[in-house]
């Protein structure tokens, strides 16, 4: 009971990086319908920006995790603006594929400028452990789960109680008629795609502090498990991307903890195909008929 | 000139280009000026060819988009390594190549059966997912190896061999998509719901193109593993997936010959920039991108390039001016 309690809490704090990641992968694809592969890089370049913030701006972590976070914002936008924008009304097939291409050119641009090599995250916090009866619980993991807690706090505030949260919600509900309105869709959606990255972007700073441990190509497969938080928890919906992330999270450290760590992935792809396979909406989703 | 004698013409002249082929660059070895450098790549672009073949048919001509063809070609791969590290003869490399295309094809059917059924970027994901659960079971099993994988895979293929399954590969899919059965996949391209309300069973269509995909993937898996000795399941990842891909999509979705150019074009440059293994991998990814922006239908677009093409032109011509 203790080791299942001690494996809860350690899949929280590793669920609610995935929750921060999926949650930008939900914001994109219910605006534009896009997969946005380069979102788990963006996530990487979020890591190396606060390392770089940590070690040689001299910084402490808020800084550290303020700045990732606004930078990864401009990089969204930038990226949307450049890759995206132009293709908006292509068939999304050629939307997958260039997203494809971003994602390889951010990972390989850092390989080429910073070497693939693996770095070592520097400790921005002190090493306290705090015991609960027989449960450890890391300074560090209570920073991540808190962190986590209050930007999804400040990200369901913007969603529903300011004007481009509610533009946001018009353009993925109806983007025609939101245009109509007078929404300013290309705004909307750098917004989103700014909000989103941000939080991928704290979710670079949190993951250095969690696995203590940085490389270009890190991006990859905690972004596939992200998307598969976000799919989980019915894509296009922000508390699904919270569920889902959590609960991918938590997951994941339970097979790792109870069974096998090298099947770990294999079994978060396993609930992935069944999802799409049983409930292509997610948990939360609603199911929509195809018109013809 | 009628269809038939037109159809068969067109055979006869890519016949004699493929053949062309071989006995030139077979020449060019034996008289050394291919040296085993140069075959590398020679290797490559015909495992691509068979590979892209594959996947051309599922994403450019029945319009299913999979990123999970390097799956299939890992089953094909170990199966080969497997059959022939076993004994070592021709016969059990024969054995593999067809127990690994047969294999990849019986998982293209599994897989397939239920993912199908779901569109776009998610069925993109499903294959994604299946590819990557093929490649940690190929990570963690002992018969494959594990994380070192498979090495002194004993060599069977050289140039001939690999032209002839190149070619075989090329012709068997051409059959397909001028069959009655290409003809449907090719409508599940156009509109899903129109070809299904013409009464084309689409989960049957889209399920027997992507068995054929996964069938030519085992094929050029077990090429690959007996072309270059080792297997390595990080070979197999998401990029070697996006590797075929990028051929598909240079070449024009729904275009062979595309594929077949783009596949050379791809090799070459890979060769060209072997010193900068990194640069590669960003120009790699600027091309895929400008390729989307400025010429998202490929090199060919669905058209084929030929010389039939190219008399088929001159001959719409000709009656005009008597």
């Amino acid at each position: 009971m203790d080791q299942f309690l001690q494996q809860v809490v350690n899949g929280l704090s590793l669920g609610s990086i995935y929750a921060l990641i999926a949650l930008g992968y939900t914001m994109v694809y219910g605006i534009i319908k896009l997969i946005n592969f380069a979102h788990g890089d963006i996530y990487m370049l979020g890591a190396y920006i606060g390392f770089a913030v940590v070690t040689i701006g001299g910084l402490g972590f808020f800084p550290a995790l303020i700045i990732a976070m606004v930078l990864c914002a401009v990089i969204g936008i930038v990226t949307e603006r450049i890759a995206y924008k132009p293709l908006r009304n292509s068939p999304r097939i050629t939307l997958l594929i260039t997203a494809i291409g971003v994602s390889f050119f951010m990972e390989y641009i850092m390989v080429y400028f910073v070497g693939a090599n693996v770095r070592a995250f520097p400790d921005v916090l002190p090493k306290t452990q705090y015991r609960l009866g027989s449960i450890v619980i890391n300074l560090q993991q209570i920073v991540i789960i808190l962190t986590t807690i209050a930007l999804m706090v400040l990200l369901q505030f913007i969603v529903h109680k300011t004007k481009i949260g509610k533009a946001m919600r018009a353009v993925s509900a109806d983007r025609d008629a939101a245009e109509l309105m007078g929404v300013k869709v290309d705004r909307t959606i750098s917004a989103t795609f700014a909000i989103g990255s941000a939080l991928a972007g704290a979710g670079g700073v949190l993951v250095g502090i969690f696995y203590n441990s940085i490389n270009p190509l890190m991006g990859m497969m905690p972004g596939l498990k992200a998307f598969v938080a976000a799919v989980f928890g019915g894509i296009g919906i922000i508390p699904g991307a919270m569920i889902g992330g959590v609960s991918i999270g938590v997951i994941e450290t339970m097979v790792s903890g109870y069974g096998s760590s090298m099947y770990k992935d294999a079994v978060v792809f396993a609930i992935l195909i069944l999802v799409l396979i049983f409930k292509p909406s997610g948990l939360l989703g609603k199911n929509t008929r195809e018109k013809v | 000139m009628d269809l038939k004698q037109q159809r068969r013409r067109n055979t006869v002249i890519t016949l004699v280009l493929a053949l062309g082929s071989l006995v030139i660059i077979q020449a060019l070895i034996m008289a050394k000026v291919i040296r085993s450098y140069q075959m590398v790549t020679i290797s490559t672009i015909c495992i691509n060819i068979i590979l892209a073949a594959g996947l051309n048919l599922v994403t450019g001509f029945t319009g299913q988009f999979s990123l999970g063809h390097a799956g299939f070609m890992a089953i094909g791969a170990y199966a080969c390594a497997i059959f022939t590290l076993r004994d070592g003869s021709l016969v059990s490399f024969a054995l593999g190549v067809i127990a690994g295309a047969v294999l990849a094809a019986i998982c293209g059917i599994l897989i397939g059966i239920p993912t199908l059924r779901l569109k776009g970027d998610y069925l993109a994901i499903a294959t994604l997912g299946f590819a990557e659960i093929i490649r940690i079971f190929a990570q963690n099993l002992t018969i494959t190896g594990g994380a070192a994988g498979l090495s002194n895979i004993p060599k069977f293929t050289n140039w001939p061999m690999l032209w002839a399954f190149t070619v075989i590969t090329l012709l068997l899919i051409v059959a397909f998509i001028h069959s009655s059965h290409g003809r449907a996949c090719i409508a599940i391209r156009e509109d899903e719901i129109a070809a299904e309300s013409m009464g084309i069973n689409t989960t049957k269509y889209k399920v027997m193109a992507f068995a054929i995909g996964a069938f030519f993937a085992g094929i050029g898996g077990a090429l690959y593993a007996s072309t270059f000795y080792i297997l390595k399941p990080t070979t197999f990842g998401f990029m070697k997936s996006i590797d075929i891909l990028m051929v598909v999509v240079l070449g024009g979705m729904g275009s062979m010959t595309g594929t077949v150019i783009a596949a050379a074009v791809l090799a070459i440059i890979t060769m060209l920039l072997q010193s900068f293994s990194e640069l590669r991998m960003v120009l790699y990814a600027v091309m895929l991108v400008a390729i989307m922006l400025f010429r998202p239908q490929g090199l060919m677009g669905d058209r084929e390039l030929g010389v039939p093409e190219f008399l088929k032109k001159r001959l719409k011509k000709a009656p005009k001016a008597e």
